[in-house]
């Protein structure tokens, strides 16, 4: 009897080991294709349970954003007002005014039928450097410069097992910033014999390698009015931090909520928990 | 509703209420008199957190339908003006999103619940072809909620689903082009899949009226297996159960909470950031993780409509769970051989539920056929010989022997 329940046991053990090898075995050689490396896990400030947004490093990314990346990326759901929002880079309203200010808006029309320009307010959307995907694409070499509004949830890589499961308990979901520091420092000579097609640049981490961006960001490129270094990676994870707010601007406030919600309901579970005991301890 | 009911009211306004509609009396004795099994064990709150957490889907679905706009150039900004602009918008989709998650991981140790302890057999099948029901209505539900944010997993996902229709001869493309509303999945598709995710929620919560009303007339299992005899056998709903599982629900909401808050992007997929495109096909389609052991077996069979029927079957094979399990004794506890190729059978769900997320190549189309062969192996054939070739263990003639059995040895 004892036996035929050993067997069994390892008939199970063995199916479950069975596929595990069988599918690991491709997983070794397949790659997804392209093989690009996994990107490196940076350390966050908005990361984990008490995370929050860096103000000082946000508005920097908010001055790389401007001065360099949307002059080909949109971010259409990006409001001036939200400068000035709780949990982001919290601008005074007087210094949104002035950011807003500075752009020209199409309004209209007005009662003689007509278009007009007038200068940007705070319920104006960030003006994008393009009128339509085709004039974009065709500025870039055929390539669409992603909205900005949530690109930075709209990257991820794959974990694999078991580190998918340890990330539920890590609260780790910042792979999409993760890519985006990665990608803006990848770019890196094509290795011996590959070839990268006319207009597309070498990068390490971009899904099959030629990106047609061109390296957008160097040293001293933007001037840093505080004092933090003006180097390639620091840019990066500034303007990173900056899309990961644009893409969830309620994150502290989630956050903040989260742990009060976690706390009342601990407190409410445990008293649930004694007076289930004091019911039920008749019957046991 | 078995007719026990204790229910006498003393307000002069309530008897002559109840005595035209009986209703606070049917609650009574569905609610709080209604006897439950003493030894019922925290799988069996399930059924509870399932209520509530249909309740939270309905009640935060009818909220986000106030800001949501179903129209293919509007529906993802709209998402996302949920998220940035409407009050808490960010909180209601959040718990709608991984609502739908954790109403299918509770689905899922329902019925694992129910296939271990027996609970389909006589006589309660027809309560079991309820669930059976509700879990395809869920899935049906689940499907067509995805396809509204109209982000790129939204679209392809709803493309790859309804083509599977096409496998059909003769038929296939009519009902294809039905579906759509067109001859693409486009802004008729999007209409349509609206407006039935909204209805299929309430046609749930209809037949969990029925599934729980069949419930009341044959009563709760137990982990024994055993029908309770004796009144010494039961205790009464309130505040037995109401309790625990208010108990249980607490902790589960601890649970769904921390991925509200914490991590409430894990269980989507970043590609439903990007909107829908019909020109760009995504690397991977991967369908939400609750479909992913049927992708793998669509997958793993090599002719598609083949393919089609196998993952229509998967589910079809459930209803006839109660006749095809031949054995006299419910209870896995008193089933030693079931009991392990139960757990096989679970480990080769789980397994095909990873599969389904690989892409379809080499190794993991052949571990996906051995799993896919070995999950219908387990219904049509494992479980008809177990019935006629397992020894069962003694059961305990009660419930109150079994219970007091364990307190005495313990
Ligand atoms: C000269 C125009 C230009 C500038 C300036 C520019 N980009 Fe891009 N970017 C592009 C184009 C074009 C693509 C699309 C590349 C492709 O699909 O091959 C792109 C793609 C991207 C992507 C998406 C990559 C992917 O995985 O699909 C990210 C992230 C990105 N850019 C970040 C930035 C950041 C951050 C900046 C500012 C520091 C910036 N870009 C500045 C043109 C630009
Ligand atoms: C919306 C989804 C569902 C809801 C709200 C729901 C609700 C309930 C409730 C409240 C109970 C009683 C408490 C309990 O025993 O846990 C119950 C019992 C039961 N349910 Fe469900 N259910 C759902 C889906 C399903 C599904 C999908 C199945 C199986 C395919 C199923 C099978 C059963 C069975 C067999 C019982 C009796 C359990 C026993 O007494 O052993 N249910 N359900």
């Amino acid at each position: 009897m004892n036996m035929r329940f050993a067997s069994l046991r390892s008939l199970s053990f063995g199916v479950v080991t069975a596929v595990a090898m069988l599918a690991a075995a491709p997983a070794a050689f397949a790659q997804e294709g392209h093989g690009a490396p996994k990107p490196h896990r940076e350390s966050w400030t908005f990361a984990g349970p008490f995370g929050k947004f860096d103000r000082a490093q946000v508005q920097r990314g908010f001055q790389v954003f401007r001065e360099v990346c949307s002059s080909c990326h949109a971010a259409h759901l990006f409001a001036f007002r939200n400068l000035a929002q709780p949990g982001g880079p919290e601008f005074s309203e007087a210094q949104a005014k002035t950011v807003a200010e500075a752009y020209k808006v199409q309004d209209g029309p007005n009662d003689a039928g007509d278009m007009f320009e007038r200068p940007g307010r705070l319920s104006d959307h960030w003006p994008s450097p393009f009128p339509n995907e085709q004039a974009a694409r065709a500025s870039n070499g055929g390539a669409y410069p992603p909205d900005f509004s949530v690109l930075a949830k709209a990257r991820t890589y794959e974990v694999g097992f078991p580190g998918f499961l340890i990330d539920i308990v890590r609260q780790y979901q910042e792979q999409g910033p993760d890519y985006i520091h990665a990608l803006l420092n990848g770019y890196k000579d094509a290795p011996e014999g590959v070839t990268v097609p006319e207009g597309a640049y070498y990068n390490e981490y971009f899904p099959g390698h030629a990106i047609k961006m061109p390296p957008p960001l160097s040293a001293d490129q933007v001037t840093y009015t505080d004092g933090t270094p003006q180097t390639v990676d620091q840019y990066s994870r500034d303007v990173t931090a900056f899309m990961m707010w644009l893409a969830e601007p309620h994150l502290e406030e989630r956050k903040r909520i989260g742990f009060q919600v976690m706390i009342f309901l601990i407190v409410f579970a445990g008293l649930l928990y004694f007076t289930k005991k004091k019911v039920w301890k008749s019957v046991h | 509703m078995s007719g026990h009911a204790t229910f006498e009211p003393k307000n002069p306004a309530l008897k002559w209420f109840e005595s035209r509609l009986p209703l606070v009396g049917l609650l009574h004795s569905s609610f709080v008199a209604y006897p439950t099994p003493r030894n019922l064990n925290y799988w069996w709150t399930f059924g509870g957190i399932l209520s509530l957490m249909l309740v939270c889907q309905i009640l935060s679905g009818v909220v986000l339908v106030m800001h949501y706009t179903p129209h293919v150039t509007l529906a993802f900004d709209s998402v996302e003006h949920i998220m940035r602009d409407v009050s808490y918008g960010w909180l209601l989709r959040y718990i709608h999103a991984n609502g739908a998650s954790m109403f299918f991981i509770a689905v899922y140790i329902h019925m694992f619940r129910g296939l271990y302890y027996g609970s389909y057999k006589a006589p309660r099948e027809v309560l079991w072809i309820l669930g059976v029901i509700i879990y395809l209505l869920m899935m049906a539900t689940g499907f067509m909620g995805y396809v509204l944010p109209w982000g790129q997993m939204s679209f392809w996902g709803a493309t790859v689903i309804t083509n599977l229709f096409s496998a059909f001869p003769v038929v296939g493309p009519t009902i294809v082009e039905w579906l759509w509303g067109g001859f693409a999945v486009d802004n008729p598709t999007l209409n349509r899949f609206f407006s039935l995710h909204y209805l299929l929620p309430f046609m749930i919560a209809g037949v969990v009226i029925l599934h729980v009303w069949a419930l009341h007339v044959v009563g709760q299992n137990n982990p024994t297996g055993v029908e309770p005899k004796t009144p010494k056998d039961t205790v009464p709903f309130t505040p037995y159960a109401t309790i625990k599982d208010g108990f249980a629900m607490v902790c589960f909401l601890l649970f769904f909470a921390w991925f509200v808050f914490y991590i409430p992007n894990y269980l989507g997929h970043a590609d439903n950031y990007i909107p829908a495109n019909p020109l760009v096909t995504p690397a991977h389609i991967v369908p939400e993780w609750y479909y992913l052991p049927f992708y793998a077996m669509l997958r793993s069979v090599p002719d598609k409509l083949g393919g089609v029927l196998t993952m229509f079957g998967a589910i079809i094979v459930l209803f006839f769970v109660p006749w095809l399990d031949t054995s006299k004794v419910r209870s896995a506890a008193y089933r030693p051989l079931f009991r392990q190729f139960f757990w096989i059978w679970v480990a080769v769900c789980i397994g095909l539920g990873w599969l389904g997320s690989k892409p379809a190549e080499g190794g993991y189309v052949i571990a996906g056929r051995i799993l896919t062969i070995w999950y219908f192996a387990h219904f049509l054939i494992i479980l008809p010989l177990l019935g006629l070739f397992e020894k069962p263990r003694q059961v305990p003639a009660s419930i109150t022997e079994a219970v007091l059995g364990k307190t005495k040895s313990a």
